[in-house]
């Protein structure tokens, strides 16, 4: 399935439905890396051999909804996102669907689960990609390093996407680290780096498809809280959920996209 | 121990690949263990945080997958991972620790392993194996190598000599009997007082029991060794390891669960990570009342 932008802007609206709902923030960091996912999971995983880490694992909601609109996860359980008796908590669960292989929540053990899932791959000559999507903050966690460090000697199979929306979670990244232009740092290392503007089917699409025989980084470029102007770049958007107004604002300008 | 380990993996993976990785040790080690392996030796370099996740992903994916550094930069570095990545999934990722206890006593507090499986005992379906003698690597191995559960091997040094041949390798041993008071020992100090504790008189001769899986399974404690303390009311335990967290505390409670009550109780413990003057393993054992002569002289005192 193609995804078009009216699909997006369906998912777009459902996501917000479920964070309203739930009383539950993150919501601008879902907002940034949703095209991605949804083009993943719909054009580009092949579901028999391929595998996907969310290294952000705050983004939680983002890939809930992704797979709920492949019918992974029910309307029933999106119903339940963050509540009581839920199986969809803030952050991945432990075993519960085959999509997620991992648990993740504590920034900066994605990668280094992509790389062996990749190296196992590669020890037992067996067929598939693996993806691993990471924040642009958590790579101020030194054992993203050593996973990069360790995946690009090994010339390891992953496509490793950086959501690249520039704000975390107290701050800009600018501001914080001098992690702000990751083409530039990563360059060093022997990879293929993709910049691209992470909203744009086009692009993403592109980038996730072309071909490369060494460790593939696309440099997504992202806007936190992408489609509702008042959470856009906003720092706020990392943390605050919606309140009645501010959802039925928020519906609103997207509706009129 | 080492040395054996190496040997009992190259034989173990003539029969079954497995990938082995280590954060960047075995100089002097595991040479012919990674020529035997080809590339399923990885050396991931200084990096433990990305070795244990690497490590239970491939493991996830169906291969057997050994982890190997020094104690505390196992546990202690990447103790996240350990949890979230190998625990919380339950992938029988199999980790080893040189150096348990004070082993590597004169490098410093940075390379003692003292509070490692109290650590990591706190966290779901791990279990620990202590070796008391090179012996037991074999056993422990293939124990821990068809485990579905994560596994840690605390190695250390086996002080027996060559004269000593251990019991074959079970989770709880009774190494010595005698008319002496009964004495718990955690893992490879047994090798140190095993031989020792033999040439007392039969009338003051310890009665010393090994265990070396942790964390104890109430089922698994000897009906004999039990009913002995019944009787005996005086239990002594010796371990290296420091108190919070240790076997000695574990005891106590499965006793109170059992109700089997204690009129004296002695533990012999890691003292403490931080010394005045450092020393080797044998110099770090007598600060903290380890060594075979005080514990001898203790508890040869009432029997």
């Amino acid at each position: 399935m193609i995804i078009s932008k009216e699909f997006s802007l369906f998912v777009r609206r459902r996501l917000l439905k479920m964070h309203y709902e739930s009383g539950v923030g993150h919501i601008g960091g879902n907002l940034s890396c949703i095209d991605i996912l949804l083009i993943l999971f719909h054009e580009i995983i092949n579901k028999d051999s391929d595998k996907f880490i969310l290294s952000k694992g705050h983004s939680a909601g983002a890939l809930y909804i992704t797979l709920w609109s492949t019918g992974v996860i029910s309307e029933k359980e999106i119903c339940t996102f963050h509540k009581d008796n839920t199986l969809l908590p803030g952050h991945p669960p432990v075993s519960v669907f085959e999509e997620i292989p991992f648990a993740t929540g504590s920034l900066g053990h994605g990668l280094s689960l992509a790389a062996g899932l990749s190296k196992y791959k590669q020890l037992t000559n067996t067929k598939g990609s693996i993806f691993c999507l990471t924040s642009d903050g958590e790579w101020q966690e030194g054992s993203t390093w050593e996973a990069f460090l360790f995946i690009t000697k090994h010339l390891l199979n992953i496509t490793v996407i950086i959501d690249n929306n520039s704000l975390q979670g107290f701050g800009r990244i600018d501001e914080i680290s001098s992690m702000n232009n990751f083409e530039q740092k990563l360059s060093a290392f022997n990879c293929d780096i993709i910049s691209i503007d992470g909203h744009d089917n086009n692009q993403i699409r592109s980038a996730l498809s072309k071909y490369s025989n060494k460790t593939k980084v696309i440099v997504a470029h992202t806007i936190k809280g992408k489609g509702v102007p008042f959470m856009e770049n906003k720092l706020d958007s990392h943390y605050l959920p919606l309140d009645d107004q501010t959802y039925k604002e928020a519906i609103y300008y997207l509706n009129k996209l | 121990m080492r040395n054996e380990l190496t040997g009992v993996l190259i034989e173990r993976f003539k029969l079954s690949k497995f990938t082995f990785i280590t954060g960047d040790l075995g100089f002097m080690a595991f040479e012919s263990l990674k020529s035997n392996l080809g590339e399923y030796f990885i050396n991931i370099g200084i990096s433990e945080q990305n070795m244990v996740s690497v490590g239970a992903s491939i493991a996830n994916e169906g291969l057997e997958t050994w982890i190997y550094s020094i104690a505390p930069f196992l546990y202690g570095r990447s103790f996240e991972q350990i949890r979230n990545d190998v625990c919380f999934h339950n992938i029988a990722v199999k980790l080893i620790g040189n150096g348990g206890g004070y082993s590597y006593g004169v490098m410093g507090p940075s390379h003692h392993s003292i509070e490692d499986y109290g650590v990591l005992l706190t966290l779901p379906n791990i279990n620990v194996y202590i070796p008391a003698f090179t012996q037991d690597i074999e056993y422990i191995i293939n124990i821990v190598g068809q485990s579905t559960s994560p596994s840690y091997i605390r190695l250390s040094t086996d002080d027996s000599t060559s004269f000593y041949e251990p019991p074959e390798y079970k989770n709880w041993r009774h190494l010595i009997k005698g008319n002496g008071n009964i004495i718990i020992v955690v893992g490879s100090l047994a090798s140190l007082y095993v031989e020792e504790f033999l040439k007392v008189d039969y009338e003051k001769r310890p009665n010393l029991w090994v265990i070396c899986k942790l964390p104890i399974n109430i089922s698994e404690i000897p009906t004999e060794l039990l009913d002995d303390i019944k009787l005996a009311k005086v239990l002594y335990l010796a371990e290296e390891h420091v108190v919070r967290g240790g076997v000695g505390s574990e005891i106590l409670f499965i006793l109170q669960t059992l109700n089997i009550s204690l009129n004296n109780f002695i533990h012999f413990y890691a003292q403490k990570h931080i010394f005045d003057y450092y020393g080797s393993q044998k110099y770090l054992r007598a600060k903290s009342g380890l060594n075979c002569e005080n514990i001898l002289s203790i508890i040869t005192e009432k029997y």
